[in-house]
């Protein structure tokens, strides 16, 4: 047993936490305040070699390996969520290509998505009536000649309007719920892609979420990824370790939310109060249970084992116990008579809550474990 | 490089599954009467030592079984699933016995005081808490006066474990009082000693195999060549060994979790209500998926901080971490088997009552939740 990460895991994480201090950490506040996509922050991750991960060398990525991955997004989710939500989602899409693209696919797509030469990838799954429950979806994509017709909605599409290339699932074959959806690849400027406006959402707020329309957009054959009908297996297994990511994300914020708590604690004149180093304690060890079930779900992923219900209790474990971690840091903002207003505190609390709805809510992680605890 | 590694080594397994047979045919079809009747394990604590439990991490020179400290978490886990009366005894002799009479004793000391309770053929308590001081052991009032070639041991320890059975009993006394937490010292009393009385065995809550009451030193007269460790260091020598001892405790928490969390699921699976299995219920699922995730990181925490143990590198925090979430983890996962079990939940007939009982005492003894805490955040803060 060795529940330390090697040498190599940690060297990726260190690469992280360089470009995490450098990069990301001073413009995460104004980042929050003006909503601005961090298209700079992108390229210089792109340069250092942290956009695609999990993304095999020859294509451009860096293979760090679902552990060097989690570790990689815990440090840079630490100094802002925003950014590393929106790398999380480029890589999920470079490495889904990697895996079930053809050759063409992947040596289009991949090295653009490593080198931030396209700022982003999106991953086009949720629709306005179909969120959880992806065998709804409406969108469709129909047969003309060697091509293919889609027309319908996605909705909360992170990264839309930055993006390269969006993966885009529709049904191909009516009433088949899942087993009737198919996977696209479809590159930004194509006609009959509208992209809409952003969101105005209550946290993780430098990253971009949009909608998006599919006006008779047509589509060369080539643009399917994986099989025909087979969609929905490339979007679950994506979603698998994207879980593991927004688990990752998540212990991130609550390494954040303790950083700012411990700073005023370590400041407080005199002993702090015992409240409050409780309440710390309390998040430290929430947030090396989160650590540990991340990297667990990972490990496994790496070893190319079954992780679904692993990956599903960190991201469960770890978004909630950073609801909890950044209420402390606020309450902690307020203990030295501060509004929380336009703190670093005040962004963790809004980034944080979308951690427990997005790749999957906690209602449905649990449902997730329980069917695998009841088989 | 193999990544990040939660794989248990052959050996490691082999103690899994040792003790969970173990727990599955001796512990669960007793412990529902031990627990009714208070009743002390002897057979199954006998046959804890036959199996090498006794002294899990002592080397086998010295009578024990020489294994590390995740196999001994994973047998704390195991046989705590199956009595958790039985394993705070097991607990005990092991980590608060054992372990540092391995660690401070001399051989002439480990001939006499570690070999046969390694071995299962004795058994041994922790005397640290007094009526008046319990997480503040500095305030302590039993005191060791040297005379000659002996100390005279003087005052009264409370709730220990193991106290009506024991053979020898480690005891804390001020030997240097004005100098408080380093004026303390160790000592290996027999409890054949003259001047050593116990009282009558503490009606508890729960853990009702294991017992546990007051010893009374009175003109107590043990030589010199008993003290274990150097004067003063006694401290040193209680709070190191806590640290360990905690790694057990929070592995008790973590084994009476997942007996309550697997009857309950299996009793989910049975019970019909509204025609189909409750466990076709969403409210029970999230109970069970919540559960399972819980002891999942408690489970981690605990190998986490005894990898760090058998690394060699400091793990205070790490333990405290460890018991802190499990024990607490273990009440709340406990609680929640009585309500999917609904009014047989609160009956005796079933264990979902038992663990709970069980549960409540592992935020309580080797340090307190609150203690936990400021184990915790005094490391963090010193960071």
């Amino acid at each position: 047993m060795e529940l330390e990460p090697t040498e190599a895991q940690a060297r990726i994480a260190s690469l992280a936490r360089t470009a995490a201090r450098e990069v990301l950490a001073p413009a995460a506040d104004e980042g929050d305040r003006t909503g601005r996509f961090p298209a700079e922050a992108i390229r210089e991750l792109g340069r250092r070699g942290l956009l695609a991960l999990k993304v095999p060398r020859e294509l451009g990525g860096a293979a760090a390996g679902p552990v060097g991955y989690a570790l990689a997004i815990m440090e840079l989710a630490q100094a802002d969520a925003a950014v590393a939500v929106t790398v999380a989602v480029t890589n999920m899409v470079g490495e889904i290509i990697a895996r079930y693209g053809t050759p063409a696919q992947r040596e289009r797509c991949c090295p653009r998505l490593a080198s931030g030469a396209w700022l982003a990838g999106s991953f086009a799954l949720s629709e306005p009536q179909a969120g959880s429950d992806s065998g709804a979806m409406a969108s469709r994509a129909d047969r003309r000649g060697e091509c293919w017709v889609l027309r319908g909605e996605k909705a909360w599409i992170t990264s839309g309007d930055h993006a390269g290339v969006f993966v885009v699932w529709a049904r191909t074959e009516a009433g088949a719920r899942t087993k009737g959806i198919t996977a696209f690849l479809v590159e930004a400027g194509t006609p009959g892609l509208r992209v809409g406006r952003r969101e105005k959402k209550t946290g993780i707020r430098a990253s971009s979420t949009v909608s998006l329309t599919f006006d008779e957009l047509e589509l060369p054959g080539s643009a399917v990824l994986g099989e025909v009908h087979g969609g929905f297996r490339v979007a679950m297994s994506a979603l698998d370790g994207g879980r593991s990511g927004i688990a990752a994300q998540a212990t991130g914020t609550i390494a954040a939310a303790l950083a700012e708590g411990t700073a005023v604690a370590r400041a407080w004149e005199g002993s702090a109060p015992e409240a409050m180093r409780f309440a710390l304690a309390d998040t430290r060890t929430d947030l090396c249970a989160a650590r540990l079930l991340t990297l667990r779900a990972a490990a496994l992923e790496e070893a190319e084992r079954a992780f679904t219900r692993e990956a599903s209790m960190a991201k469960l474990f770890a978004s909630e116990a950073a609801q909890r971690a950044v209420d402390v840091a606020v309450r902690i903002e307020g203990w030295r008579g501060r509004l929380a207003g336009g703190s670093t505190a005040a962004r963790l609390f809004r980034d944080a809550k979308v951690q427990t709805i997005y790749e999957g809510t906690s209602e449905i992680q649990r449902l997730v474990i329980a069917r695998d605890l009841l088989r | 490089m193999a990544p990040m590694n939660i794989e248990l080594t052959e050996e490691q397994r082999q103690v899994r599954d040792l003790c969970r047979s173990f727990a599955d045919e001796e512990l669960r079809p007793n412990a529902k009467r031990w627990d009714e009747e208070h009743h002390f394990p002897r057979e199954a604590v006998a046959k804890l030592g036959e199996l090498g439990l006794m002294g899990v991490s002592v080397p086998g020179e010295w009578g024990g079984s020489g294994m590390d400290a995740v196999s001994y978490a994973i047998a704390m886990e195991e046989i705590s699933r199956g009595c958790a009366g039985t394993s705070v005894i097991m607990s005990v002799n092991n980590s608060l016995y054992s372990d540092p009479v391995l660690k401070y004793g001399t051989d002439e000391q480990k001939e006499e005081f570690l070999r046969p309770f390694a071995a299962g053929q004795k058994l041994g308590c922790f005397a640290l808490t007094e009526p008046m001081s319990g997480s503040d052991a500095a305030e302590m009032q039993t005191t060791a006066v040297a005379r000659g070639d002996d100390y005279v041991l003087a005052g009264s320890k409370n709730f220990i474990t193991n106290g009506p059975q024991a053979d020898v009993v480690l005891v804390f006394a001020m030997t240097d009082k004005p100098k408080g937490h380093k004026g303390i010292s160790a000592f290996l009393v027999p409890t054949t000693t003259k001047g050593l009385t116990r009282g009558k065995g503490d009606d508890k809550l729960g853990i009702r195999a294991s017992g546990s009451c007051t010893l009374f030193f009175e003109d107590c007269v043990i030589p010199k060549r008993y003290r274990l460790g150097k004067e003063g260091e006694g401290f040193k020598i209680a709070m190191s060994t806590l640290d360990g001892g905690r790694i057990g405790i929070a592995a008790q928490a973590l084994g009476i979790a997942r007996a309550g969390y697997e009857e309950a699921l299996a009793y989910a699976k049975e019970r019909k209500a509204f025609g189909k299995p409750i466990a076709t219920f969403q409210a029970i699922q999230f109970m069970l998926a919540d559960m399972a995730t819980e002891i999942d990181a408690a489970r981690l925490l605990i190998w986490r901080a005894a990898t760090l143990k058998d690394k060699g590198v400091r793990y205070s925090a790490e333990a405290a971490m460890a018991k802190l979430f499990a024990s607490e983890m273990s009440e709340r996962v406990t609680s929640k088997a009585i309500q999917i079990h609904g009014g047989y939940g609160y009956v005796k007939e079933y264990g979902a009552e038992r663990h709970w009982r069980d549960s409540r005492i592992t935020q309580i003894y080797e340090g307190t939740s609150e203690i936990q805490r400021i184990v915790i955040s005094s490391a963090l803060l010193k960071e």
